[in-house]
């Protein structure tokens, strides 16, 4: 097979940090090619590049047997390539077809847009994506999976020869998933070639042809999937050996902190009971939109409820907005990092300090060196990969944005955390480290209530895991007793 | 190797100034000092103690103004009643001291009705969900109306001299006013950067989700930048009442237009989340040379506003392109 994309010695500096140093990268024609590498590792700049958003400083690039200029996102759809980020570039307020057509709607010869040729030609895209809906539906009102589809169905209205994808599966449940993966066969059939980036290993041998791994913006090795293995992949990835992707849990869950009696929201949330015990994680799985991010935000005060009791030590616990939580040492990691996690336009330390300033104020006024110093140790602790504590948080990669959002979390000092996806977007070799700190907390009687989509993690780290569904918990189980199994069918909505 | 070496220093210059987070106030300040350079060629007149002075003292109400609008913008809001907070608190101050009201209680009564307007701005936008924009611009509305309906459109004139010294006076060369100035921009500037409150400011406008599950009182923030933009601009009207000696029912008319100028030139976004007080300084620097030197040079007024109008789009245009090339 031919190479569709050839990308050579591709090099960028940001700032006088070499973001890629030489990268050789190409691409077979109707191939998926997966991308790989640690956060940081310069998977994101290199498709940046690709797609115009930034312009490198030396490298060649060919498409499709020409060498392309890329000025701008525009120059290189044309050419066919499409790009489907993480952040879907719809726009909600309008319809599917809208969305598809936008700024190149078919026109009527008075020049007014020619909705019936749009529809059709919209219906007919999401039919070769098997997607059932109206071309009319308004896309805020699809969801995530839905979404992506449509990002698919514009790509493809371009002629894409290539599309890339942007971790496409981390917010999708495991049937939508599958779903995705048939299209993405059905796009190799008709010699479309896929980028993938994922950080989910995986994903690799189920739908990968071949394999690119990044490290510290260097090509580590280009290879076919079928000649490498997850270990060696790991190895490449992180440059050593990871023997245990989770670390030994040492500590025992001790007296009760907190209960949560018959919690409720008309639609949302039905009699939520559980309790949680110092120096315990309890792992919350279930399926997207099962309950769990709403469940935390009530009982965090993020959202209203209808009833509920939450005490703590004993003590009835009065909670009506995150202020009360927080008073009370109870913080929440929320799952969506930029939207609710970062301020992008402030600089890591103060994303850090944000819910705890005044432990760094002396008399009234924030006392800087103070603050660089207490940010100073949860910025190596988490091992923050960041020239310094004062460059803009959105300078960073994901992974080590939602390092600082911990670390802000760390900071305030709670005795209880909800993390919600803690170690979503984060590499192998980072996670390891959010696990090991997860202990550490536990090990001096903190709690943790950790929601995660990832089963192994939840199996690898909890103490006792509910699993919910529909908003009601359908199963409570004990770490000796747990497995993958038992887990499906409570998150399918059987009651254990 | 020694044109080398300065062509190397010379593009370390630039990086520096590129990826300094002053970056839009550096450029606001180089426009400022081109300009006046401009004028000091343009008008012999323009460079001398007097009119430095004269300039230092029209600046210094819109820049007490404009400080207010900073700490607005910086949370994603905007304040379009400043000027008619201006006119309402001096027209009232003006007709308490003519009905014999003891001096400092019709200024503290009169303060407190422009505050009053900044409350009920605060109030609203952080309680309801009505835009700031439309709010206060219904706000501007309402004090302009109050303002007239008291004084029933005239001036309220005849003060004691006592009153007209505050806003005419000096110590040592320098008027009172700029003294004013000087103090709001150092508070302002110390509490935007070195406060929890400020710093809550701007992290607001940066991502109110992620401010308020961090705990943080937003309403509270909220309420407080336009009770704030309210005390600074009845503040502005005490001493324009004092300077004028009358409490003027249409004075301050348009003076939002030129705060909030002056905040967007000194490079704080319009959006929120960044900007500073040095930058709003320079800003009202730059809008009064501009009108100052216009002046001088006896440009019509109606070009002035044109003049201003560029200006104005050029700033912001100039740094947008900047960002633009990251």
């Amino acid at each position: 097979m031919e190479n569709i994309l050839e990308m050579k010695k591709i090099n960028k500096q940001f700032f006088g940090v070499k973001a890629l140093d030489n990268v050789d990268f190409s691409v077979k024609r109707g191939e998926v090619h997966i991308l790989i590498g640690e956060n940081g590792a310069g998977k994101s700049t290199l498709m940046k590049i690709l797609s115009g958003a930034y312009h490198m400083d030396s490298g060649t690039i060919k498409f499709d047997g020409e060498e392309l200029h890329i000025s701008n996102p525009h120059y290189i759809q044309n050419k066919g390539i499409s790009i489907i980020y993480q952040e879907f570039n719809l726009i909600p307020e309008m319809s599917i077809a809208e969305n598809i057509f936008l700024g190149r709607e078919p026109k009527k010869k008075t020049g007014l847009i020619d909705w019936k040729k749009m529809r059709e030609e919209t219906k007919d895209l999401l039919n070769k994506l098997e997607l059932d809906v109206d071309p009319k539906t308004i896309v805020k009102t699809l969801s995530v999976a839905q979404q992506q589809f449509v990002e698919i169905a514009k790509a493809l209205s371009f002629g894409a020869k290539l599309i890339i994808m942007d971790e496409p599966s981390a917010t999708l449940t495991p049937k939508e998933i599958e779903r995705l993966f048939l299209v993405i066969k059905e796009l190799k059939e008709h010699n479309v070639s896929i980028i993938y980036i994922s950080h989910h290993l995986d994903e690799v041998f189920q739908i990968g042809d071949s394999l690119t791994v990044l490290r510290d913006g260097k090509l580590v090795n280009s290879l076919s999937v079928t000649s490498t293995n997850k270990n060696e992949i790991i190895k490449m990835m992180v440059g050593r050996e990871l023997k245990n992707t989770y670390p030994k849990r040492s500590s025992k869950p001790g007296k009760t902190l907190l209960e949560i009696k018959n919690l409720s929201k008309k639609n949302v949330l039905k009699d939520i009971e559980f309790t949680l015990h110092e120096g315990e994680i309890l792992g919350v799985a279930g399926l997207v939109g099962s309950g769990r991010t709403e469940m935390a935000r009530a009982i965090f005060g993020a959202d209203s409820k209808d009833s509920g009791e939450i005490t703590l030590n004993g003590n009835d616990l009065k909670i009506n907005s995150p202020k009360d939580s927080i008073k009370n040492k109870i913080g929440l990691l929320p799952e969506d990092r930029k939207r609710q996690g970062v301020v992008l336009g402030m600089s890591v330390k103060s994303n850090i300090s944000l819910a705890s300033l005044e432990r760094v104020i002396k008399r009234i006024l924030i006392n800087g060196k103070l603050e660089q110093q207490k940010v100073g140790h949860y910025f190596d602790i988490l091992k923050i990969k960041a020239p310094n504590q004062d460059v803009l948080i959105q300078s960073l990669s994901g992974g080590n944005q939602q390092k600082v959002v911990l670390a802000k979390w760390l900071f305030t000092d709670c005795d209880i955390f909800i993390f919600d996806e803690p170690t979503r977007g984060i590499d192998v070799g980072a996670k390891y480290e959010i696990y090991q700190l997860m202990n550490k907390l536990t090990d001096h009687g903190k709690a943790i209530i950790m929601i995660s989509s990832e089963m192994p993690e939840i199996i690898g780290m909890s103490d006792n895991v509910i699993v919910m569904h529909n908003g009601e918990i359908t199963g409570k189980f004990k770490r000796e007793e747990l497995t993958q199994e038992k887990i499906m069918t409570s998150a399918a909505g059987e009651v254990n | 190797m020694g044109a080398t070496k300065n062509s190397l220093e010379k593009r370390g210059f630039f990086d520096k100034l590129n990826n300094s987070y002053y970056k839009p106030e550096i450029y606001a300040a180089i426009g400022l000092f081109g300009l006046s350079i401009i004028l000091s060629f343009a008008s012999e007149y323009f460079l001398t103690a007097n009119n430095i002075i004269n300039l230092f003292r029209q600046v210094s109400l819109n820049a007490i103004i404009a400080c207010g609008m900073t700490f607005v913008i910086l949370t994603g809001g905007i304040d379009l009643s400043v000027g008619s907070i201006v006119a309402v608190t001096g027209t009232f101050i003006a007709g308490f001291i003519k009905s014999g009201m003891p001096i400092p209680l019709s200024i503290l009564i009169g303060l407190a009705i422009g505050i009053g307007f900044g409350v009920i701005n605060g109030l609203i936008v952080a309680y309801t969900n009505i835009p700031a924009i439309i709010v206060t611009l219904a706000s501007m509305s309402m004090a302009r109306g109050t303002a007239l309906l008291y004084s029933n459109g005239y001036p309220i004139s005849g003060m004691p001299a006592i009153f007209k010294e505050f806003g005419r006076g000096y110590i040592g060369p320098i008027p009172n006013p700029v003294y004013i100035m000087i103090g709001i921009v150092i508070f302002s500037g110390i509490v935007l950067t070195k406060s929890k409150f400020g710093r809550h400011v701007y992290a607001l406008g940066g991502n109110e989700e992620t401010v308020r599950l961090s705990g943080i009182n937003v309403k509270k923030i909220k309420m407080m930048v336009y009770v704030i933009s309210g005390t600074l601009s009845a503040l502005s009207g005490l001493i324009l009442c004092s300077r004028l000696g009358s409490g003027q029912p249409l004075s301050g008319d348009g003076w939002e237009l030129d705060a909030i100028a002056a905040v967007v030139v000194g490079g704080t976004s319009i959006a929120g989340g960044r900007g500073t007080i040095i930058g709003t300084l320079i800003g009202a620097f730059v809008i009064g040379v501009l009108n100052n030197g216009l002046n001088l040079l006896n440009v019509s007024p109606y070009l002035q506003l044109v003049v201003k109008g560029i200006v104005i789009i050029g700033a912001v245009f100039v740094r947008a392109g900047f960002a633009k090339e990251k």
